[in-house]
């Protein structure tokens, strides 16, 4: 007959919400850093390197320098980094290191608004990166507007999503170490094929059908078709496969903490 | 009254009975202390008080309210002191009492006169904005109390709020509970620290192996369970073997020293140093650290 553990989420959710956000605030020079230079690197490196040899290309039906279309990618691969490492590292060290779970279970609040207090932080942190970057980009004149403005709600959706599974591995990692694991086996090859840097289509057709697995790949799609204005009716199915897949994998987030932190 | 009732608390870890039936009160206004060696269940027990960890079987009501159903409203009435440092070390020493109160919805300027307030009361003005990496051990440990203390709880419970401080800090430390105590705050309290049991503790728990061992004052306790006084000869001879065995009273022999327990032991100090000529005897009331090794053993735990 074991006691079921709280699992009321309120409000309070957004009191560690607030805690994270004033930490950052404190050093958003630091911060703001990654989002604002990371993009101007790699149009350097991509749009006058690389982007000379490959020329341009045809996406639904629409002649699209290279540098252009990943543009959107890097936005994409920012929301899926930020808030995967801030719910893997930076929370993995707040709950193990600095004890910091322990302490707010002292207050008012429970487990599950601690975690999800959390995860809405990192969906936040990407958010923030995302509008930092866009506006890099679009004074580059690589993304159009107003679609470019539909960032923010898609880097707050993809990262809850990307802050859910990082937190999933918080869960079940035993050491600070193992999360090479996750990111040489998911975020690495995510990187790289979910039509960030090529077009899916040149893959082979079994590749192209694992791809289509992958979160990240719909939020590139996503981002892209927003922000490069690429109307059209598959962008309601990522729309839908993050949506879903961010709804699965909030709950099982926290509940998996609550298995790991409450004995 | 009483403001924590526990009743046939019971938590396992697999085969291990962490706390194996333990039953006991906090009356408003006193201190309790749950006393025992390492490993003895006292953290468990405390940790079950707030939901950190989910215990296997019994009942558990504060404030007259059962735990289960009303775990928020309990836990903005407590403050919890754990025995790790759980500061926040991203933010300085005041802004950790700042940001610690927004937790129990405390307004901001009523939340800054207290900061203010409790670290006067700790003696931390003076790193009021200091990271919380550069703080000693002591004052890590002050600022955890203070920051227990900080949504001004009707009951504080520390889990050995003073392992591993050097005096001074046990001291001031010390001191201030007493002073909490007086100001009419009900406090549990874990040590393994006898000093400090019976300097604080009106009534205490001594536990092992996850089962209660005995209840009581401290003070009544060790004159029922091992006397009013304690003769201690070290290096004792045959001769002086000889002579204890004859007399009536209970020997504790731990090889190069026996304890004596006694009620009135001037006689026998006597007896033994001038007549069987014992050297370096001595006398002295009896502690809370005789009955506790009485009753849990001396083998070492760990």
């Amino acid at each position: 007959m074991k006691k079921r553990p709280d699992s009321r989420l309120s409000f309070r959710c957004l009191l560690v919400w607030r805690r994270n956000f004033s930490v950052y605030r404190r050093t958003w020079k630091i911060s703001f850093l990654p989002p604002l230079l990371e993009p101007m690197l790699y149009i350097l490196a991509f749009g006058m390197g690389l982007a000379a040899m490959v020329g341009e290309l045809e996406i639904s039906g629409r002649t699209l320098p290279y540098t252009r279309f990943i543009a959107p990618a890097l936005v994409a691969i920012a929301i899926m980094q930020n808030a995967f490492f801030e719910n893997s590292y930076n929370s993995f060290v707040r709950m193990y290191y600095q004890k910091t779970f322990d302490s707010l279970l002292a207050t008012p609040l429970n487990l599950p608004e601690i975690i999800l207090g959390e995860m809405l932080w990192a969906a936040t942190k990407s958010a923030i990166a995302a509008t930092l970057m866009s506006t890099v980009l679009l004074l580059f004149g690589q993304l159009s507007l107003p679609g470019a403005l539909l960032v923010i709600p898609a880097a707050l959706l993809g990262g809850l999503l990307f802050g859910a599974l990082g937190m999933i591995c918080t869960a079940l990692v035993p050491t600070i170490e193992m999360f090479n694991l996750p990111i040489f086996l998911g975020i690495t090859p995510m990187f790289l094929f979910s039509g960030t840097f090529f077009p899916l289509q040149n893959l082979p057709a079994w590749a192209q059908a694992l791809a289509a697995l992958l979160p990240l790949t719909h939020l590139v799609a996503l981002v892209r078709g927003c922000t490069l204005h690429l109307w059209s009716a598959s962008l309601w199915q990522s729309l839908l496969y993050l949506f879903l897949a961010t709804l699965l994998l909030l709950p099982l987030a926290i509940r998996l903490m609550v298995r790991r932190i409450l004995r | 009254m009483d403001i924590l009732r526990a009743e046939n608390l019971r938590k396992g870890f697999g085969t291990l009975k962490a706390v194996d039936g333990i039953s006991f009160s906090v009356r408003r206004g006193e201190c309790f202390g749950l006393l025992g060696p390492n490993g003895a269940g006292k953290t468990t027990c405390i940790r079950m008080l707030y939901g950190y960890m989910v215990r296997d079987g019994g009942d558990l009501c504060l404030f007259g309210l059962p735990i289960d159903s009303n775990l928020r409203q309990i836990k903005a009435r407590i403050g919890i002191c754990q025995q790790e440092d759980s500061l926040d070390p991203d933010l300085r020493v005041r802004d950790n009492l700042i940001g610690f109160a927004r937790y129990f919805a405390i307004p901001r300027r009523e939340a800054e006169s207290r900061a203010d307030e409790l670290l006067r009361f700790f003696a931390l003005e003076s790193r009021a904005n200091a990271r919380i990496l550069s703080l000693s051990g002591g004052l890590k440990r002050r600022l955890m109390l203070a920051r227990a203390l900080v949504n001004r709880p009707d009951l504080l419970i520390l889990d050995e709020p003073t392992t591993g401080l050097d005096p001074q800090s046990r001291q001031l430390l010390w001191d201030r509970l007493s002073d909490l105590k007086a100001e009419g705050l009900s406090i549990l309290l874990t040590t393994h620290y006898m000093e400090e049991a019976a300097r604080l503790c009106d009534r205490l728990l001594i536990i092992d192996h996850g089962r209660i061992l005995v209840e009581g004052a401290p003070s009544q306790l060790v004159r029922e369970q091992v006397g009013r006084q304690v003769l201690e000869v070290p290096r004792p001879d045959e001769k002086v073997r000889r002579f204890l065995m004859e007399q009536d009273c209970r020997v504790e022999d731990l090889g190069r020293r026996l304890l004596v327990h006694l009620d009135e032991g001037d006689e026998l100090f006597l007896k033994l140093s001038r007549e069987i000529g014992c050297e370096g005897c001595m006398l002295r009331p009896a502690t809370l650290e005789d009955l506790f090794l009485k009753l849990t053993g001396r083998e070492l735990r760990e």
